[in-house]
């Protein structure tokens, strides 16, 4: 009970913090590192459900996120198609593409499905990065329209991207947190588990392997048309890249793979880490970030591999109804159906 | 009563180069408890594989309540209403004893709500409500077989299929759990059980069959069965008697 | 044409040899442990660096420097193994993947931090010039750097195959608990997998460091291709490896050739993706 009362109080002080955050700092430098963190915490969130949730730990996330941004603004740059529609189409032709996918791999488990994702993602990114239709490698230009929330593009200050951005993230949270408590959530974690148990359950293990790439893919192909938006530009080599993946799976893994709200815990504190030292290091260390993220990878999964909700609650994963009070055997209903 | 439950005719199933079960046929009539006995190697796994759809039988018909569901896949034919349990216990190490039931039972339960009450009931009758909160990983292995069993009957079958449930309980806990069984029955669930433990063979069962390098050499009652002479020499040894 | 098409064939055999011994490396480890080393590529990278420095600041044939990169990746492994690797072995499956990623990333841009992201070559050495068959032009160092591969992929095998300690390994990478049972010492069988593995990709980069750009971004390149290798050749195969080596390398020139160079790459793991979805086995898994 006091746990409860205490993450009630938790959650109301981040929240009231979170919007008062554009009206205290102003300045365009930091709502842009929270609209950084925000997008990739919705990226981790995607991320968690296939990999987390499922076990199906994915090295490819940047393709979902960058066919997402590719459409929207292509449909947008070539057809004048509202960005909004735009995520929409993109989401649903991510969710395809991982469909596609994701069938034939319904069988890797472990190594071998990561590997599989590289192998899809590089596909992917060597495809758009010689694809005319889509710029290929000079990429996309979103020209600026007249702004407006319709337009999905803002033009005084950063505000109005930044309660988006959050509202993407809450939203897939709200959505993480569902499925962790429906069946959906408990059938995708036996999957993980093993497929004879899945089996043995009932549960059609292509199908729910198969639901959870598409969630997946399509929350992060949202985060995509989110960038696409804020930053007005996109190439192969800014959205479909592995660091881009790489980033994300280290999130999850930081604040707590398997739990609700650990990929967000993870991108509040990696990603604002990460711009201040991409800024305070400045170009000279290209590599000095990542070589960081490399060295923080290796000391967590060795040290930590729970990540930070790991630490704080001492198990991950949804948590039961509690016990009753006093467990009185019930009566049990005749036979079977 | 007519359609006898299940209706193994002529499973043979070959691996490379090994036949694990070689033209076995039988039935089991609904509420029988149905023992499968034989030494290791037997094919008794491999014959639960082919019935519950882990394994596709290689000649021969399996008929469910009569349908036939030779070749069905395993999440089917759970579906259809058979359980089964395995020899190297499966549960999920990370969910605790109630989240595994409750996965469980969601196969037949809509909603979450059903899916916690019909998991506690089946704790319940398993006697591992007290435990409900015990971590998968956190469970003695005499705990996670039961856990198994729970979460075979959340599912709600008509037949359970239970493979060695009783290996490595100790003699205290043999008899509640042969209890346990037959109070299961009771509820209307056909068993068919692999057994090495001849004291629950011969408590529990209405009928023994008898598997030997995949071949069924016999087929009877506990008495008829540990009496025959082939079966004594095959897997009993002369020393044991009822 | 044909005669470009033949360039194109020997150019791939030649590459392929490379391909081999690299894979070799990593379905070692892969077998042994069931843990990808997803930093292999990057052992490699390290591997051509260190050998583009021996020549660089102290003159040394990147020929001689073999056993110099031998024996360093040979530590280096060892090392990863004993700090990083051996105590996820136990752990979530997501940390064991994730452990050689980090590891990957890390040696990865400590080398662009350290070298720049430029790309290197090394210009003159002991095996320069080209020779000529009939209408085919193969360049000296990449013909040795291709029966060198090859010799070093037979004497791994004979060393697996003949000693001891060789088939020690062979057991564990059949059946780790059967070996356990028999008294291997599986946790050393793991170190000197790990450490043999990168010693030959150690090998296989000074190797490649007389003809090939030299930059550290190479890693990820070869490393991704290697995995196609092994799963093409069947993960724990040595034999597997070095005949899917060949073929991968033909592939990767064939392909280029009648399709397009850019793709040349994403045809290779197009091929892996082919290979885990048609037969998971390999050619000549288990």
């Amino acid at each position: 009970m006091r746990t409860s009362r205490l993450a009630l109080v938790v959650a109301a002080v981040v929240a009231a913090a979170l919007v008062a955050f554009p009206f205290v700092f102003t300045g365009p430098f930091p709502l842009h590192v929270m609209i950084v963190t925000f997008m990739f915490a919705t990226l981790a969130v995607a991320w968690n459900i296939m990999g987390g949730y499922a076990g199906m730990f994915s090295f490819g996330q940047a393709a979902f996120f960058g066919i997402g941004a590719y459409t929207s603004s292509y449909l947008f740059v070539t057809h004048g198609v509202s960005p909004w529609l735009g995520l929409v189409a993109g989401g649903l032709a991510s969710a395809l593409v991982a469909a596609a996918i994701g069938y034939p791999c319904s069988n890797l488990r472990g190594h071998y499905f990561a590997i599989a994702s590289i192998a899809f993602a590089e596909i992917v990114r060597t495809h758009f990065n010689n694809w005319k239709l889509v710029g290929a490698a000079e990429g996309l230009t979103i020209p600026m329209s007249k702004g407006g929330f319709l337009q999905f593009q803002f033009h005084h200050g950063k505000a109005p991207y930044y309660f988006i951005a959050l509202a993407f993230l809450l939203a897939s949270l709200a959505l993480s947190w569902w499925v962790a408590r429906s069946r959906m959530g408990y059938y995708f974690r036996a999957i993980k588990e093993s497929h004879e148990l899945a089996m043995v359950l009932g549960i059609s293990f292509v199908r729910y392997r198969l639901a959870a790439i598409m969630i997946s893919a399509f929350i992060s192909a949202a985060a995509g048309t989110l960038y696409a938006q804020y930053i007005l530009y996109l190439d192969p080599e800014s959205v479909l890249v592995l660091s881009i993946s790489v980033q994300v799976v280290l999130i999850a893994m930081l604040g707590g793979a398997g739990s609700v709200f650990g990929p967000a815990i993870g991108a509040a504190i990696l990603v604002p880490l990460s711009e201040l030292t991409r800024v305070s290091l400045g170009h000279k260390g290209t590599g000095v970030d990542m070589m960081i993220y490399g060295a923080l990878i290796t000391l967590i999964s060795v040290y930590q591999p729970r990540g930070v909700w790991g630490l704080l609650t001492g198990r991950i994963g949804p948590r039961a109804p509690p016990a009753p009070v006093a467990a009185r055997p019930v009566a049990v209903q005749e036979g079977s159906k | 009563m007519s359609t006898p439950l299940l209706e193994v005719r002529g499973v043979t199933k070959r691996f490379a180069g090994l036949t694990a079960n070689d033209d076995v046929s039988f039935t089991v009539n609904e509420g029988e408890i149905v023992s499968i006995i034989g030494p290791n190697g037997a094919g008794k796994s491999t014959l639960f594989g082919c019935v519950t759809g882990f394994h596709r039988p290689s000649a021969g018909h399996v008929i469910y309540r009569g349908r036939d569901i030779t070749g069905l896949k395993a999440d089917r034919v759970c579906r259809l209403g058979i359980a089964r349990t395995f020899q190297i216990v499966q549960v999920i190490a990370d969910m605790t004893v109630l989240e595994n039931t409750m996965t469980a039972a969601f196969l037949r339960a809509r909603t979450r709500a059903a899916a916690i009450q019909r998991a506690r009931e089946v704790l319940s009758v398993m006697h591992l409500l007290d435990k409900q909160a015990f971590l998968g990983s956190a469970l003695t292995i005499a705990d996670k077989k039961r856990l198994e069993v729970a979460m075979a009957l959340a599912t709600e079958p008509r037949l359970l299929m239970l493979d060695e449930s009783m290996a490595g309980l100790t003699r205290v806990e043999l008899q509640p759990f042969i209890a346990l069984l037959r109070d299961v029955r009771e509820r209307g669930v056909t068993l068919v059980i692999v057994e090495h433990v001849m004291e629950a063979v011969m408590q529990l069962s209405d009928r023994v069959i008898v598997l030997t390098s995949g071949r069924k050499i016999a087929e009877g009652t506990p008495r008829e069965v540990v009496a025959n002479p082939q079966v004594i020499q095959a897997y009993l040894g002369e020393r044991y008697r009822a | 044409m044909s005669e470009q098409l033949v360039q194109q064939v020997v150019n791939g055999l030649l590459i392929g040899c490379v391909y081999s011994l690299i894979a070799i490396g990593l379905t070692l480890i892969w077998g042994v442990m069931n843990i990808v080393n997803f930093a292999h590529g990057d052992f490699l990278m390290l591997a051509m660096f260190v050998s583009f420095w021996l020549y660089t600041l102290v003159g040394l044939d990147p020929l001689l420097s073999i056993p110099f990169c031998a024996l360093l990746l040979f530590v280096l492994g060892l090392l990863i193994y004993r700090f990083a690797v051996s105590k996820v072995m136990r752990g979530p499956m997501l940390a064991q993947l994730v452990v050689t990623f980090g590891v990957s990333i890390f040696l990865a841009n400590t080398a662009v931090m350290l070298w720049t992201p430029d790309y290197r070559l090394i210009d003159r050495t002991l095996l320069s010039g080209t020779w000529q068959f009939g209408t085919v032009q193969v360049s000296v160092a990449k013909l040795v750097s291709s029966v060198g591969s090859v010799v070093v992929s037979g004497a791994l095998l004979l060393f697996l195959r003949r000693t001891r300690t060789g088939k020690a390994i062979l057991a564990t990478e059949m059946n780790r608990d059967s070996a356990l049972l028999m008294g291997v010492n599986t946790d050393r069988v793991n170190a000197l997998s790990f450490a043999i593995g990168s010693g030959l990709v150690g090998v296989a980069g000074a190797f490649l460091s007389m003809y090939y750009y030299i930059y550290p971004q190479v890693g990820g390149l070869f490393g991704t291709i290697s995995f196609a290798i092994v799963a093409l050749g069947g993960f724990g195969s040595i034999t597997g490896a070095f005949i899917a080596g060949i073929l991968v390398g033909l592939v990767q020139t064939l392909g280029g050739y009648f399709f397009d160079p850019a793709y040349k790459y994403a045809i290779v793991f197009l091929l892996y993706l082919l290979t885990v979805w048609i037969r998971p086995q390999g050619l000549l898994g288990w």
